[in-house]
């Protein structure tokens, strides 16, 4: 295949992603929204006001980057499990299995298409947490990287979720049950300083927690993981991940029979 | 992020615009707007259209749904693809095309192995699947577009195919509509819109008209032969034994994983001894109709129609002048079971 086709055909998975969360944009945007709003409205308002200070910062500011880190991550997953499983449980997924489209265009497309959800997400957040904070980014690079590197992170997460899903239980049982509780231990709304040692080890095991606190280190210039560590953890799960998509593409898991 | 998603959709549109440009430049040189640069084994193979060695599939709960079938195709054929239910037929297609993995064999696409050449012998390829299997939330119109993507079509080629098909195959006044919303034989042909997109040699119909209306099926019809005549290599599986004998030039029968039967369709329709005829004749003719056809085993089946058994060498004639010889009038005549029909139930009786 053609460069030019792969692209255009790459343009065509993206086009086609985005085309269906902004469809159905009532599910996909606005609840996310409407949470995020409720977590600044409760806890960064009501309760933040009696907790004062975190790391250094006003509870609400502290908060602000994992709440935005959150609903990125929730949205880049839930993009692709949702729409791969559906195109697999519709079968129109063989569309794009009898069509020359290599493998590696076809992952790239859907993360492309989680990134884009999950970044609008983080994008629609950002706009509403300008209502309840003053935010400044300390490290604008560094914000962008992790939020970049999260994004690609979990959608790839969300595909291998996909591919290995029979039924609509299966997709909703990892965001349930693995990931919100890691995001939730990932030091969005504390800092692990604040943790006796030996929690602060458990912690340290969590990924969650380094993109957390490393995309904090691009708001506030302050962070409780080491950055660069950080970004290499990060990129190994990427690089891991999308090798093992192509794997599961190649030997045609879940899809082929 | 909206100023992201609406760079990268403006982006996109400029991507289509490029790539039509580069196609339109170069459609003088290729038929279509893709380019064949791999060289095919040798000119003789690059007349069969699809060449089928050793083919073998186990799936993964043991069950061996093909047993070693071999089966070739030539280009420009219209080939019917027989069976029973689970007989191996849908395996067989899913192999060719990519979505069931072969145990073991091999498979040409125009003389190009699919293990090779892959992106070159899918782009030969288009398949009409058994089952519904677009997005049902999706317009009709986005579907075909989107496939057209997939082989790297430009937007306005894309655009051009998706109108040129929708019209052939009377689903324009549907374009804008959602696939849900369609009947099930729009489905059908929605399918085969969505398969023709790239304008493929090769078009595979997992029993493209199964629930469709006559009418409808009857205009099906015409649309693949005139497709076939245009030159598109086209295999058939059918449950409508009257279709692959009304459409098809060379016949395989496929049963319990194996090839039972594979020739032309004249030569397997020559096999046929004798066929049973059901005649409409006026009631007060059923008498003498039945006892001066005795020799055709004649019975009546109501009170204004016979059945008679001929047998090839005799000829219907024979039939016509026993009757007229008593002055009996035929108002009407026609085959009781199909002849193909006829055929399959008797090799497949064979093969048990």
């Amino acid at each position: 295949m053609y460069v030019n086709h792969k692209r255009i055909a790459f343009e065509t998975i993206v086009i086609k992603e985005v085309r269906r969360f902004s469809r159905i944009w009532v599910q996909t945007l606005v609840p996310p929204a409407i949470t995020i709003a409720l977590y600044f409205v409760i806890f960064g308002n009501l309760v933040g006001r009696r907790v004062g200070e975190m790391g250094g910062f006003q509870y609400m500011e502290f908060i602000v980057p994992g709440l935005i880190m959150m609903s990125v991550i929730q949205n880049s997953y839930s993009n692709v499990v949702s729409s791969f499983f559906s195109q697999k449980f519709q079968r129109s997924i063989e569309e794009l299995l009898v069509s020359p489209v290599p493998n590696y265009v076809i992952l790239t497309g859907f993360v492309v298409g989680g990134m884009a959800r999950g970044l609008s997400v983080g994008a629609i957040v950002t706009t509403l947490s300008l209502f309840f904070a003053d935010i400044q980014i300390a490290h604008p690079v560094i914000t962008l990287a992790v939020i970049l590197l999260t994004s690609v992170v979990f959608s790839l997460a969300g595909f291998i979720n996909a591919v290995f899903a029979d039924s609509f239980d299966d997709i909703s049982i990892v965001p349930t049950f693995v990931l919100t509780p890691l995001i939730y231990l990932g030091g969005v709304f504390y800092s692990t300083q604040m943790l006796p040692p030996f929690w602060q080890t458990v912690s340290a095991l969590n990924p969650i927690f380094y993109m957390v606190n490393t995309f904090r280190y691009g708001f506030l210039g302050s962070s409780d993981v080491d950055v660069i560590w950080a970004f290499i953890l990060l990129g190994t799960f990427a690089v891991s991940l999308y090798v093992g998509c192509i794997w599961l593409l190649r030997h045609g898991t879940g899809i082929r029979f | 992020m909206p100023g992201l998603l609406f760079l990268a959709f403006c982006s996109g549109t400029h991507g289509f615009q490029t790539s039509f440009a580069i196609h339109q430049a170069l459609a003088p040189y290729c038929r279509r707007p893709y380019m064949r640069d791999e060289p095919a084994k040798t000119e003789n193979r690059m007349k069969i259209a699809i060449s089928i060695k050793d083919l073998r599939k186990t799936y993964e709960n043991g069950f061996e749904a093909l047993k070693g079938i071999c089966l070739e195709v030539e280009q420009g054929d219209f080939f019917a693809l027989l069976g029973p239910n689970g007989a191996g037929k849908s395996t067989t297609i899913g192999v060719i095309s990519t979505l069931v993995n072969r145990s073991s064999g091999e498979v040409e696409v125009f003389g190009r192995n699919v293990d090779n050449h892959v992106y070159v012998t899918k782009l030969d390829l288009g398949v009409v699947p058994q089952e519904i299997n677009f997005n049902l939330f999706e317009r009709v119109e986005d579907i075909v577009i989107t496939q057209a993507g997939y082989y790297g079509l430009p937007r306005p080629l894309a655009q051009e195919r998706s109108d040129k098909y929708l019209q052939q195959l009377g689903l324009w006044d549907k374009r804008k509509d959602r696939s849900r919303s369609l009947s099930g034989g729009m489905k059908r042909r929605l399918m085969i819109a969505r398969a023709l997109v790239h304008e493929p040699r090769l078009l595979i119909l997992d029993e493209p008209t199964a629930g469709v209306d006559i009418e409808l099926r009857r205009s099906m019809w015409d649309f693949l032969i005139e497709l076939n005549r245009q030159g598109t290599t086209i295999i058939l599986t059918t449950h409508y034994l009257e279709e692959a004998e009304q459409l098809c030039r060379n016949i395989a029968i496929i049963d319990n994983g194996a090839i039972v039967e594979n020739t032309s369709m004249k030569s397997l329709l020559a096999e046929v001894d004798s066929q049973v005829f059901v005649l409409d004749i006026s009631k007060s003719d059923l008498k003498k109709a039945v006892l001066c056809l005795e020799k055709f085993n004649a019975r009546s089946l109501d009170d204004h129609s016979i059945e008679v058994t001929v047998k090839r060498a005799d000829g219907i004639n024979a039939v016509f002048v026993q009757l007229d010889k008593v002055g009996v009038v035929v108002i009407g005549m026609r085959n009781k079971t199909n002849r193909l029909e006829q055929l399959f139930i008797n090799k497949l009786a064979t093969d048990k």
